[in-house]
């Protein structure tokens, strides 16, 4: 058998230069043919009749026609055109927790019994989705050591909105939510921490890193003051760089009262060995999608899953699932001081059973095994990069990492000129990927590596070798580098298209930004 | 296009031989007196390898031989001839050169040379048109250069073909040369040209994701028009990402000075130090704000292009009425430095240490350690 290098650099991903769908689209072509009315007693008309005059269509609804052997063809080809955590060895992807998926669980979320529940669905005829709800978040009491939870966040991202909510909602009881009006976070906690409280009207502070990469505590006493509602905190930050300080940062902050909100999107290296509750802080999200093994659906829907304090369960998103003997599993909204509501309805239920199931599977002590062989496989898959010509670390005088490291290719950029886009370029070509879209970009040619407990030994080994393959090459084989990548589905791509700030908004609000000024008037 | 292609042939002569410079006839004399051989036309080349095919069909405007001419007629380049320089070429030679370049109608100014020549290009052409500088002095502190000669030629190349679709305002900076030699380190900020907003090839800049300067530097600039209060003063120092903020206000006030804002108008444009004093001084002391930006690649905060900011000036504004902002490219640029305050005055130095916020978005600071 040929070893894993030798195989990946055979590696030619297929191309179909495939149309969109509406280009395949040919007139009469049907994938179902939908029955009509049963029988001559009731006309076509007389069905539509029964709907609203104004939810009647007017115009033929522009619906591609295409048989269903040629849509099977269309959307496999359209896979084969892509690189997934099931088709690589995704360990590239650092801070994301990529990790297998058991498809067993595929199965319970696909089931009948889960599809077909309505979220409208009166609550006594509902109690097996509650029950797992409320079960999960029972698991979470071990898992977090905090008291009550809501699944309602439909990403991490959206938990951490959900925290900065529970902070508004928590000062406005307080009679503080004007003054109270700034939250500290750190550089290299998840940069969602620092945009979405923005989101909620907050004014953010940033604190940097000191020499040995922990957040400098002294900057934070400078910056922590009576007008700080809540503190952010990723740990291990995307450094990878556990803060065995974090019990001095919550108790500066617990002594002005300010509230203590712990991003644990990434639990991946902490499961059974350190928990929110020992940390003190008084809040906590953890994505379900990530470290508890829920596909990340491509940027959602997935749950940033809240977990609290009892002593914040009155500002907790409504509604709460609650047990009690005689009610069985019911949702309470009476909660006056509450946040309100995060999303629609009750939270992202296959990902909620999904994860469920997995801890279930695993068990207190398949939990910390987790983590522990998380943890081993990152600090094997780091001295191996670090051998690599051209490639370091960030912060190398803290040797030691948890889940992830955050890795430099400045080395091989002043060498060579190649950097970690170009290392980004090369590497589909080798069947696997990696990510190169670093916030905040301080870490000079950056690259996040987080090999997960899936992960076998000989993977680690496989993409390291393309690692040091691409390095070669780059010192090497310099016209191989500027021409990557050869065998994926996409060529290099002139990216300076979307590059043009004349062209792109992202969102409506920088639409107006852009092109109704940004000064309003007082 | 239209480019204007201008060499100091004597920059960077005085650098291998340890003078630090070599602005000035008497000190070019003494750098080739301790053996100094020209290099500039070489670092200039290196660059031109790179855009030369780019270039084949551009008009370029040029100073003859040593200046431009004959990289470019050896090179086979289309050019004009605008400007012929005396012998030993100075100061002047390249400002007549380029002004003579704006004349026949240049569109972009390639320039190789140091912090001098950036000065002298900067003082006729300010931020008109877009300039490239391909480094080849002893000083390079200015933000106008790339980060290497081959740099340079990878962007001359992307302009020429048009993919350089957005700009940016770079810091002209120079030391005081005669101080320089005495190991007073004592920049100062001249001016501001446009410049590719390119952060893998220019100095003084990380590459990211993050959006344009431009953008960003209005963000913080409406972050902090909208916290100003009516009837305080605020002087908003020299600096580009300052000048957001008067721009933002629709006022028309200076890049390189200090102006005073009230109540959203203008209430000072361009002040000395004593002007600043009198206005300040008709206003309780809570009610006088400054906001300044982080000037040069070294993290100034006082003492760089601010001299009106005296120590008797900053004493009179309550330290925490200090705003200091700056787009975060230069923050990340920065990242492991401390902040500097060189206001010529040690015992205000010292007070001014210490941590303070720096306004990097709108509702987005973060912590620095003046130091």
């Amino acid at each position: 058998m040929m070893d894993g290098l030798s195989r990946m650099k055979k590696f030619h991903q297929a191309r179909w230069n495939e149309p969109i769908i509406y280009q395949l689209s040919e007139p009469g072509q049907r994938g179902v043919l939908v029955p009509g009315p049963c029988c001559d007693c009731v006309s076509k008309e007389e069905v539509l009749g029964t709907l609203p005059a104004h939810m009647v269509r007017k115009d033929k609804a522009n619906l591609p026609e295409i048989a269903q052997l040629q849509l099977v063809r269309h959307y496999n080809h359209l896979s084969q055109g892509n690189i997934g955590v099931d088709g690589n060895i995704d360990i590239g992807q650092g801070t994301c927790t990529m990790k297998y998926s058991p498809k067993v669980n595929e199965r319970l979320a696909g089931s009948p019994k889960l599809l077909h529940m309505h979220p409208l669905q009166p609550a006594k005829t509902a109690q097996g989705v509650l029950e797992i709800i409320h079960k999960t978040g029972e698991l979470f009491k071990s898992i977090s050591g905090l008291d009550v939870f809501s699944v309602q966040p439909g990403g991490g991202s959206h938990g951490v909105l959900a925290l900065a909510s529970i902070v508004r909602a928590y000062w406005r009881d307080k009679g503080e939510e004007e003054k109270r009006d700034e939250v500290i976070t750190t550089l290299f906690s998840h940069p969602a921490d620092a945009a979405v409280p923005i989101v909620k009207g907050y004014k953010v502070i940033i604190i940097q890193p000191d020499s040995e990469g922990y957040p400098d505590i002294e900057a934070f006493k400078a910056a922590l003051s009576d007008r700080t509602a809540a503190i952010f905190f990723t740990n291990p930050e995307d450094t990878g760089i556990f803060n065995v300080r974090i019990k001095e940062f919550t108790k500066l902050a617990h002594e002005k009262g300010v509230l203590c909100c712990y991003d644990q999107a990434n639990a991946n290296g902490l499961l059974g060995i350190t928990r929110t509750a020992e940390a003190d802080f008084d809040m906590s999200f953890f994505n379900l999608h990530k470290t508890f093994s829920a596909p990340h659906g491509c940027g959602g829907p997935a749950t940033g899953m809240v977990a609290a304090k009892k002593e914040l369960r009155p500002y907790m998103p409504v509604p709460m699932v609650e047990y009690s003997p005689e009610k069985g599993y019911y949702l309470d909204f009476d909660l006056p001081k509450s946040c309100g509501k995060i999303k629609s309805f009750w939270g992202v239920i296959p990902v909620v059973l999904k994860s469920y199931s997995w801890i279930m599977s695993l068990g207190a002590d398949g939990l910390r095994e987790v983590s522990r062989v998380a943890i081993l496989n990152n600090n094997y898959c780091m001295k191996k990069i670090l051998a690599i010509k051209g490639a370091s670390m960030s912060f190398p005088h803290h040797p030691s990492r948890i889940e992830q490291v955050r890795y430099s290719w400045e080395k091989l950029k002043q060498d060579t000129g190649f950097g970690t886009a170009d290392v980004q370029r090369c590497i589909p070509d080798f069947g696997t990927h990696y990510w190169s879209s670093h916030e905040p970009f301080v870490i000079p040619e950056p690259f996040t590596i987080e090999p997960s407990e899936s992960y076998s030994k000989t993977d680690i080994d496989d993409y390291c070798a393309v690692l040091a393959e691409i390095s070669r090459m780059c010192y090497e084989e310099p016209e191989a580098v500027k021409n990557a990548p050869q065998n994926s589905t996409v060529h290099r791509i002139d990216d300076d298209y979307f590059d043009d700030p004349a062209k792109y908004s992202i969102t409506w609000r920088s639409y107006n930004r852009k092109y109704k000024g940004y000064f309003e008037p007082k | 296009m239209k480019i204007g292609f201008l060499v100091n042939p004597v920059a960077g002569m005085g650098g291998k031989v340890a003078l630090k410079g070599t602005d000035g006839e008497e000190i070019l004399r003494r750098a080739i007196e301790l053996g100094a051989v020209p290099e500039a036309n070489s670092r200039a080349e290196t660059a031109l390898a790179i855009f030369r095919e780019a270039a084949l069909h551009h008009q370029f405007y040029t100073a003859a031989g040593e200046m431009g001419g004959r990289l470019l007629s050896e090179n086979g380049l289309v050019h004009k001839t605008v400007f012929e320089p005396s012998k030993k070429t100075t100061s002047d030679d390249t400002k007549k050169s380029v002004s003579l370049m704006l004349e026949a109608g240049a569109e972009a100014i390639i320039f190789a040379g140091g912090d001098g020549t950036a000065r002298d290009v900067c003082s006729i052409v300010g931020d008109r048109i877009p300039v490239i500088g391909i480094p080849a002095g002893v000083k390079i502190h200015s933000a106008v250069y790339a980060k290497r000669p081959k740099d340079a030629g990878t962007l001359v190349k992307n302009l020429l073909l048009g993919k350089v679709k957005r700009f940016v305002l770079a810091e002209v900076m120079d030391l005081d040369e005669d101080a320089f030699r005495k190991n007073i380190v004592n920049a100062r900020l001249y001016g501001y040209m446009r410049v590719p907003d390119d952060r893998e090839f220019m100095q003084n800049r990380k590459s990211g994701s993050t959006g344009s300067d431009e953008s960003e530097s209005m963000d913080v600039a409406a972050y902090v028009v909208k916290s100003m209060n009516d009837d305080e003063i605020y002087l908003i120092g020299s600096g580009s990402t300052t000048y957001s903020i008067l721009q933002g206000l629709g006022i028309n006030g200076t890049l390189l000075g200090v102006d005073a804002v009230l109540n959203r108008k203008l209430a000072g444009k361009d002040l000395t130090e004593s002007d600043i004093k009198n206005i300040l001084s008709g206003l309780e002391k809570e009610k006088r704000h400054l906001v300044i930006t982080v000037i040069g690649g070294q993290g100034h905060i006082f003492g760089r292009g601010n001299q009106q900011l005296s120590p008797d000036v900053i004493r009179m504004i309550p330290k925490e009425n200090i705003t200091v902002i700056a787009n975060s490219s230069k923050m990340s640029a920065l990242f492991g430095k401390n902040l500097i305050a060189d206001t010529g005055d040690t015992v205000l130095d010292e007070e001014l240490k210490g941590y303070i916020p720096v306004i990097t978005g709108f509702s987005k600071k973060i912590m620095a350690k003046v130091g």
